[in-house]
């Protein structure tokens, strides 16, 4: 859905995303990345499972809530892509 | 200048569920509320429907308690009939959770104390940590163990105040916010009520204002012995369920957030929240269920308990006016909206029925 | 933990008034430490100002949005204690607490500089919750970031950020499936009087005439004074919906972009118990303050779109003139803020005008549709107002009670200002007797291992391998 201007290959790191590995761009903003990488969606709401992605991109919404490396519910939108990161969608409550 | 039979004082739990009982023995109310940023103790309450070590020393009041606690279940039910809110009742049981071998003791005592002077025996396990772990498998390893009740239950008060409204007014009750009592006196066989709005008369009237009782309950003659006591609560987001059943300072709600604080302060009115506490407090909560340290605080809040000098109700009452002091809402509504009625309509709370729960009992005290 | 001595300016937020707040700070001796949720300076309008970038992007993106790398910069070069990715969650007299990747902790600050900006204004219509629903700042933020762009959206409201968003889309190359733009019928004739006043700023509308024209010369369709829009699709938009010429449309489209202005971000100075005002001609909640931006508590101060929306340049005035008041309230000798006070007036001259032609109308502001949602985090409808209202709910506060409406991790942010306008829509009332939410601290969630002070438990086990 979202294509990068600048066709120029980007350096890529391995992540984990959904149980699959995946590549993200290296250093990239992660919802970002997740959201050009076709993932969709982000979570499902823990009141209804209605499906969310990122809505703001700015911290305010969080509405673009995963599973990072175990923890639940972090704003990939004020993150950045590590390499080993284990991204997972965030199914309800945490 | 309007004329009502009853007027009830303040849109709390208490209030709401007083009205409510009122209305539905076919009396005409009104209950009188303030705006939408007031003291609400009732927008600070945690929810329990406790009975466990409740009063240990004043055996009238662990009754009442207990039989407001049996009768739980049938008021829910019959209140969720009526309006169609579900006030999320449920009673698996509580443990009253201890930090030391010391502590358990001194609680396990203190219950079976309350036990022998009461009419309503109230059943308690002591629970060591490896029993404790079974039925609560998130429990830390710092917990020395907990006192556990199976008459205590949770609910939603924020539900529960809104159910009590919408049944009162359902019933033929007025509901009116935003009208702060500014002016109250006996007039003739009745009695006058100030607001910004309007002047009312009624027949009755009920001052259930909570911390504003210690106003206006003088003006009739009265006695309101109330003085705010300050808590300071945390409230997680949704979780998945871990917490099967009530403890005496964390549960999770039937949403899933996690609800928990267990602070005293004298602050007077200020119900803000302070570091210091709201540190002790996630700490005491981490060591009892650590996987709370990873979980997202979305709110904290200051909520002013209504205390009387022991803790226990205050229901004083004489010539049609009433005052009604009582910190535990949730856990007396059943009460409330139930059996106080007869005794409303009455237009006295009789001497001997009430006599553990009237006020003069603190000037015996200080005399 | 605590984050080193007490320092004289804690100042949030690394948006323009944040960055230039804390220069000047610095060059007028005070110890300053700033704290930000971003890993890089800039703030939103400046987002990712310092990155490198490629002539095409550095093309779409503009003139303007390059003027903010002077002035990260100049921030980093200038001595104050820079926290990035922190998260401030608590501010009050003795200073601040915050989170941070390596631990956060507490920093005691005499005096606070909130600079948290704006936010968008929450644009509720029925299937805004819908996957592929985003701001127009959202579809910049991801040209800022990855520098990538949808094919086939659809813009929709008013207002000159989204105008910018649409041409910086026609400069990548990005088709564009259609633009609704929501300016009321009249709003012209009724800014008019406002004009004058905001020729004093004659660059600002010089651009802001270029965008719309470029827009018209597109080819793009535009379709003007939409009165009603919604969105449908199973799990993700499939079409947008909207009423405009008296007539109802639909076109399908996988990606839309929002826009009706943008708001302060109120949450850390309310939590801070700071007076606020509704300010009827931003329709949102705004701190009061004085005119070098200090707040009913003295030791808070504002900066920035989050006194009041008045952009970028003016913006980083605001952080300027704020930084020498604090400077002299702690005795410094610095220079005086006054000398600024007409570029800053000169910078907001045409913001009424802007305010008034761009305000949204009323339906959009308190949305009627009894299925449109109110609460993104809870799912709470329009209708759950409307019948809490009918049962004699006071205010915001007993209805968040009622039906959780505000309880959930954005803390009232989305919800907020469209949940007071339903109310006093809905009661007669104004959005100022109406009220908002009480709103505390923690004003950003934060963990109860960190409130307690324990380290994190990733920390831990990291320093354990």
């Amino acid at each position: 859905m979202f294509r990068p201007l600048d066709p120029a290959p980007q350096p890529m790191v391995s992540v984990m995303l959904d149980g699959s590995p995946a590549l993200l761009p290296a250093g990239a903003n992660l919802a970002a990345a997740l959201l050009a990488a076709g993932f969709t969606p982000f979570r499902r709401t823990p009141v209804s499972g209605a499906p969310r992605l990122p809505f703001c991109m700015m911290g305010v919404c969080f509405d673009c809530l995963a599973q990072i490396d175990g923890q639940a519910n972090r704003q990939t939108c004020l993150e950045t892509v590590r390499e080993g990161m284990v991204i997972a969608r965030q199914e309800g409550a945490a | 200048m309007a004329a009502v039979d009853h007027i009830v004082v303040g849109g709390g739990i208490v209030g709401a569920a007083i009205a409510y009982g009122l209305a539905r023995a076919g009396e005409a109310v009104t209950l009188l509320d303030e705006g939408d940023v007031a003291l609400r103790a009732a927008r600070g309450n945690f929810g329990n429907v406790w009975v466990q070590g409740k009063g240990a020393t004043a055996p009238d009041y662990a009754d009442l308690t207990r039989q407001a606690a049996a009768d739980w279940g049938d008021f829910s039910a019959a209140l969720q009939d009526e309006t169609g809110i579900d006030l999320h009742f449920r009673r698996p049981g509580a443990a009253y959770i201890c930090f030391s071998p010391e502590e358990l003791g001194k609680r396990a005592a203190t219950l079976a104390a309350s036990n022998l002077k009461a009419r309503l025996c109230s059943p308690f396990e002591v629970l060591d940590r490896a029993t404790l772990a079974e039925r609560l498998p998130a429990i830390g390893p710092d917990v020395a163990g907990a006192t556990y009740c199976p008459d205590d239950g949770t609910a939603n008060p924020l539900y529960l105040l809104r159910a009590l409204i919408k049944a009162m007014v359902a019933r033929g009750g007025r509901y009116l916010p935003r009208h702060a009592v500014t002016g109250l006196a006996r007039d003739g066989a009745g009695f006058s009520v100030e607001t910004p709005q309007s002047r009312f008369s009624c027949g009755r009237i009920v001052l259930a204002a909570g911390l504003g009782n210690a106003a206006l309950a003088p003006l009739l003659g009265l006695s309101g012995p109330v003085r705010p006591v300050r808590g300071q609560i945390l409230v997680t987001e949704k979780l998945s369920p871990f917490l099967p059943m009530g403890t005496n300072f964390i549960r999770q709600t039937v949403e899933g957030g996690c609800i928990f604080g267990e602070s005293s302060e004298e602050v007077g009115t200020d119900d803000g929240t302070t570091l210091p506490v709201l540190r002790d407090t996630a700490r005491k909560a981490v060591t009892a269920f650590p996987l709370l340290r990873d979980a997202r605080v979305v709110r904290a809040w200051g909520a002013l308990r209504i205390m009387t000098p022991d803790g226990v109700p205050v229901y004083q009452g004489r010539d049609g006016a009433f005052v009604v002091c009582v910190h535990s809402g949730v856990t007396l509504a059943p009460w409330h909206a139930g059996g106080i009625v007869e005794h409303l309509r009455r237009g006295a709370f009789d001497p001997q029925t009430f006599q553990s729960f009237q006020p003069e009992r603190f000037d015996v005290q200080a005399a | 933990m605590n984050a080193g001595t007490a320092m004289d300016l804690a100042i949030v937020g690394a948006g323009p008034a944040g960055l230039a707040a804390a220069t000047e700070a610095r060059a007028a001796g005070l110890s300053v430490a700033l704290f930000d949720e971003q890993p890089a300076p800039g703030g939103q309008i400046y987002r990712n100002v310092t990155l490198a970038r490629s002539a095409a992007q550095a093309r779409v993106l503009g003139k303007d949005y390059a003027a903010g790398r002077p002035l990260a910069e100049a921030f980093l070069a200038s001595g104050a204690a820079y926290h990035p990715s922190s998260t401030v969650w608590r501010i009050g007299a003795d200073g601040l607490s915050f989170t941070a990747p390596q631990g956060g902790g507490d920093l005691a600050a005499r005096h606070v500089l909130v600079a948290t900006g704006a936010m968008e204004r929450p644009f509720a219509v029925p299937g805004w919750t819908l996957p592929g629903v985003m701001t127009a700042g959202a579809a910049q933020i991801l040209l800022k970031t990855t520098g990538s762009v949808a094919e086939g959206a659809v813009f929709a409201g008013c207002g000159p950020l989204l105008y910018l968003v649409a041409c910086q889309y026609l400069d990548a190359g990005a088709r564009i499936a259609a633009i609704l733009d929501t300016t009321p019928g009249g709003a012209l004739a009724a800014a008019l009087p406002l004009l004058p006043r905001a020729l004093r700023q004659p660059g600002l509308l010089w651009k802001g005439a270029g965008l719309l024209a470029r827009l018209r010369r597109s080819g793009v369709p535009v379709h003007r004074h939409v009165a009603a829009l919604r969105f449908e699709g199973e799990g993700a938009l499939a079409r947008a919906c909207w009423t405009s010429g008296g007539r109802d449309h639909a076109l399908d489209c996988r990606q839309a972009f929002l826009h009706h202005g943008v708001i302060p971000n109120p949450n850390m100075t309310m939590a801070a118990r700071a007076a606020h005002r509704w300010d009827a001609a931003q329709a949102a909640f705004v701190v009061q303050h004085d005119a070098h931006g200090r707040t009913s508590q003295d030791w808070l101060w504002i900066a920035g779109d989050g006194g009041g929306i008045a952009g970028a340049r003016a913006a980083a005035l605001s952080g300027r003139i704020a930084a020498r008041a604090i400077a002299r309230a702690l005795g410094k000798a610095a220079a005086d803020p006054a000398i600024l006070l007409p570029d800053l007036a000169r910078e907001s001259a045409a913001r009424p005008f802007l305010d008034r032609l761009y305000r949204p109308a009323p339906q959009f502001l308190a949305p009627r549709d009894e299925a449109t949602i109110l609460c993104r985090c809870e799912e709470v409808t329009r209708g759950a107002l409307a019948r809490a209202v009918a049962e004699g709910c006071p205010g915001p506060n007993q209805f968040k009670a009622f039906t959780r409406a505000g309880m959930g991790p954005c803390q009232g942010r989305m919800c907020g200002t469209t949940i007071a306008q339903v109310f006093a829509d809905l009661t007669g009332q104004d959005p100022r007797e109406t009220g908002y939410f009480r709103i505390r601290m923690p004003v950003k969630p934060v963990t109860v291992g960190e409130i307690a002070g324990l380290p994190r438990t990733d920390q831990q086990s990291a320093r354990e391998q």
